[in-house]
């Protein structure tokens, strides 16, 4: 096979590995805080991405053309939106059912996200059809030979690896990070050492959801389209990435996020029958990893054995 | 209670006193028609469109002072997924009361409830679902369709992309019995004019990443991309082709003949290419009373491709109704004898199988961010070109 192929078919994978890994790993942070899977969290994503389009389209008819003051208001305004709706959820959703079944909290965030997905196909304009995104970043590009690589999906890359960069100097290099990890650890040993548990949620929360308004915007910018039901299925996947790479373990939604999109392109190119069972592939070897390493492929230092 | 108040309710007690004898004096038997249509998820703007129409027919004939009957509009929908429609048809086929419905965009839904309707003796017209197996594959009375198979549609298609000189095609289809049904009618249509299928992919009907696919299909460099589908993935892999660099003409099937897909993709859906049974709303006989009387309601959404089919289908049935009663039986033996009928899409003839018999097929190209009827573009007169096109 053509060597500027390859090269082609790894960019597509790292691009996809990208937004699974931002997903997978709000999956788990909350999951290291208190112990629940939130299935709202793609959902939360597609409204980051339409809050983005919005901000895009306000500004536009309000006469601002310069393009990196968009792309920054729409980022801003989107992720501080998403994270005040990932501290609202927390708050008024998943904290009141702390003593309640994990699987209520599953049960409840799963309808949260039918209700958000639903809502934007409702509410937002022509909601139901897909929407254009804009392209804001530079779309230079260099061909070599079949390879062509281009600056905006270059830019995306590193600005996603920058924010994981990011949250990680922020859980092992701060004190806010710190009081996360401790609650992670053990709730009530980090309670009476006086850090105060029911921010540390919130905070916790609103980072994931930022994350996911993050991948929402370079899911838009990247894809130029986004719809009301893109969440349902990254939130799938990122779901799925979280419990290979081990929930719990940052690096452990990084390795998940980056193998299943490899394990996606791989279904395409390099099987032999038609490209429709890509995905079937996928799950099954992630089924097998899952049989093979219950707790994932990096486990979590402190394992809770129920 | 304050005085005013207890004089307005009294006022608004004899207003619905009146009212009420009104309404009664002018009492008609109460009939119930159906609609079904995939009203969420991807396609629902084209089922909203359906709807609207639909709904529109019985307004309008409801607003009739000749009409024997007063009709009552039951709205389902079938999500475009196969075991929501069987239910929700179940549950309208079951009820004795609907006495026939306008049913299905999604070929998927329409083949699976076939059976359904024929089970509960259920008359049926299909509006927009274009799979060839829903009225051909049993002999069902029940079942009937306006609008015309994709097996005329892609007889069309390969001939225009054969005549313009492309000889090396990649299929994307589906992989519903929609998108696998417009792969093997094209994929036949195209080989019989001496054309050459180099690849075939098939993609599931939610699918957000065409990356790995078009990189593949990048590399066998087609002069064409044959795609059978609906919208939703139709923008997204026209936009993905775009993103990789990829030249080739992205020709598209009834599936991605709608506003979405303009509104999805901006100046890229130019040069697309579509095909569709039947003529152009605005060409159609009643195309200007629809597109009129459609306006005049301030519906929500446009009608969309195929508003108007859903329009004449209802308007079928309720004049099937008013001249036979509302019974299931007598309604079905009316609809058998519907030849040469004037509708708002033209001339209806359903043969033995209830398939509306039009040959008419309109090819579009996108110029300038609208369907425009091939023949009548600058790309058929040479004034603009396709990629590759000489």
């Amino acid at each position: 096979m053509d060597v500027g192929l390859i090269a082609q078919y790894v960019m597509n994978g790292l691009m996809l590995g990208m937004m699974y890994t931002l997903v997978a790993v709000g999956f788990t942070l909350f999951f290291g805080v208190l112990d629940i899977i939130k299935f709202s969290h793609g959902d939360v994503l597609t409204v980051g991405a339409f809050t983005a389009l919005a901000t895009y389209i306000g500004l536009r008819s309000a006469g601002v053309g310069s393009t990196p003051l968009l792309l920054l208001a729409m980022l801003v305004v989107a992720i501080l939106a998403m994270a005040a709706l990932g501290m609202l959820i927390a708050r008024y959703l998943v904290m009141p059912l702390r003593s309640a079944p994990a699987l209520n909290t599953l049960l409840i965030t799963l309808m949260l996200g039918t209700v958000l997905r639903e809502l934007l196909r409702l509410f937002y304009p022509q909601g139901a059809n897909p929407k254009p995104f804009p392209a804001l970043l530079p779309t230079a590009s260099i061909n070599l030979g079949q390879f062509n690589l281009r600056l905006d999906n270059a830019l995306m890359l590193a600005a996603g690896g920058l924010a994981i960069v990011g949250l990680q100097l922020l859980l092992n290099r701060t004190k806010l990070g710190l009081a996360i990890r401790a609650v992670a650890q053990d709730e009530e040993t980090a309670r009476t050492m006086g850090v105060n548990f029911t921010a540390v949620v919130l905070i916790t929360f609103a980072i994931g959801s930022a994350l996911a308004a993050y991948a929402g915007i370079m899911n838009g910018l990247y894809y130029n389209e986004i719809n009301f039901g893109m969440g349902l299925y990254l939130g799938v996947i990122g779901f799925a990435a979280a419990i290979i790479g081990g929930l719990g373990s940052i690096y452990g939604a990084i390795l998940g996020g980056f193998l299943f999109a490899a394990l996606q392109t791989i279904g395409t190119v390099a099987l032999p029958f038609a490209s429709a069972y890509k995905d079937v592939f996928a799950f099954t070897v992630v089924i097998a990893l899952i049989a093979w390493r219950p707790t994932g492929l990096i486990q979590e230092k402190i394992s809770e054995r129920v | 209670m304050s005085r005013i108040a207890r004089q307005l309710s009294f006022i608004f007690a004899s207003a619905l006193f009146v009212g009420a004898l009104v309404a009664t004096a002018q009492a008609k038997d109460k009939v119930k028609v159906g609609f079904i249509g995939p009203l969420t998820g991807g396609v629902s703007a084209n089922g909203l469109g359906g709807r609207n129409s639909a709904d529109l027919a019985v307004k309008l004939r409801n607003a009739d002072a000749k009409a024997k009957y007063e009709y009552e509009f039951v709205v389902l929908d079938d999500e475009c997924k196969p075991n929501v429609a069987v239910q929700v048809a179940t549950k309208m086929a079951a009820d004795k009361e609907i006495v026939a419905a306008a049913t299905h965009y999604c070929s998927a839904t329409a083949i699976a409830t076939v059976d359904v309707y024929h089970k509960f003796g259920f008359p049926i017209i299909v509006w927009g679902a274009v799979l060839p197996d829903i009225t051909y594959r049993a002999k069902y009375a029940e079942v009937h369709r306006v609008n015309g198979t994709m097996i005329n549609q892609n007889d069309a298609n390969a001939e225009l992309i054969s005549k313009i000189g492309f000889k090396n095609v990649v299929v994307i289809h589906d992989t519903t019995d929609y998108g696998k049904g417009h792969n093997e009618y094209f994929s036949k249509a195209f080989a019989k004019l001496g054309g050459k299928i180099v690849g075939t992919f098939g993609v599931t009907a939610d699918q957000q990443d065409f990356t790995a696919e078009l990189t593949q299909i990048k590399a066998l460099n087609p002069e064409v991309i044959y795609f059978g589908g609906l919208t939703p993935i139709g923008v997204r892999i026209r936009s993905q082709m775009d993103k990789l660099g990829i030249k080739a003409v992205f020709d598209g099937t009834s599936g991605i003949v709608s506003d979405a897909f303009i509104q999805g993709l901006g100046p890229l859906a130019e040069g697309s290419l579509a095909f569709r049974e039947g003529a152009p709303t605005e060409k159609l006989p009643g195309g200007k009373f629809f597109m009129e009387n459609y306006a005049a309601q301030k519906y929500d959404n446009p009608p969309e491709a195929y508003g108007a089919f859903s329009f004449a289908a209802m308007d079928l049935i309720l004049d099937s109704i008013e001249k036979v009663g509302p019974d299931r039986k007598k309604v079905i033996e009316e609809l058998a004898n519907v030849t040469e009928r004037d509708s708002i899409v033209g001339k209806v003839t359903f043969d033995d199988h209830g398939q509306n018999t039009v040959a008419v097929i309109t090819k579009y190209v996108v110029q300038d961010g609208k369907f425009v009827e091939w023949d009548d573009s600058e790309y058929a007169t040479g004034k603009r070109k396709l990629p590759g096109q000489k």
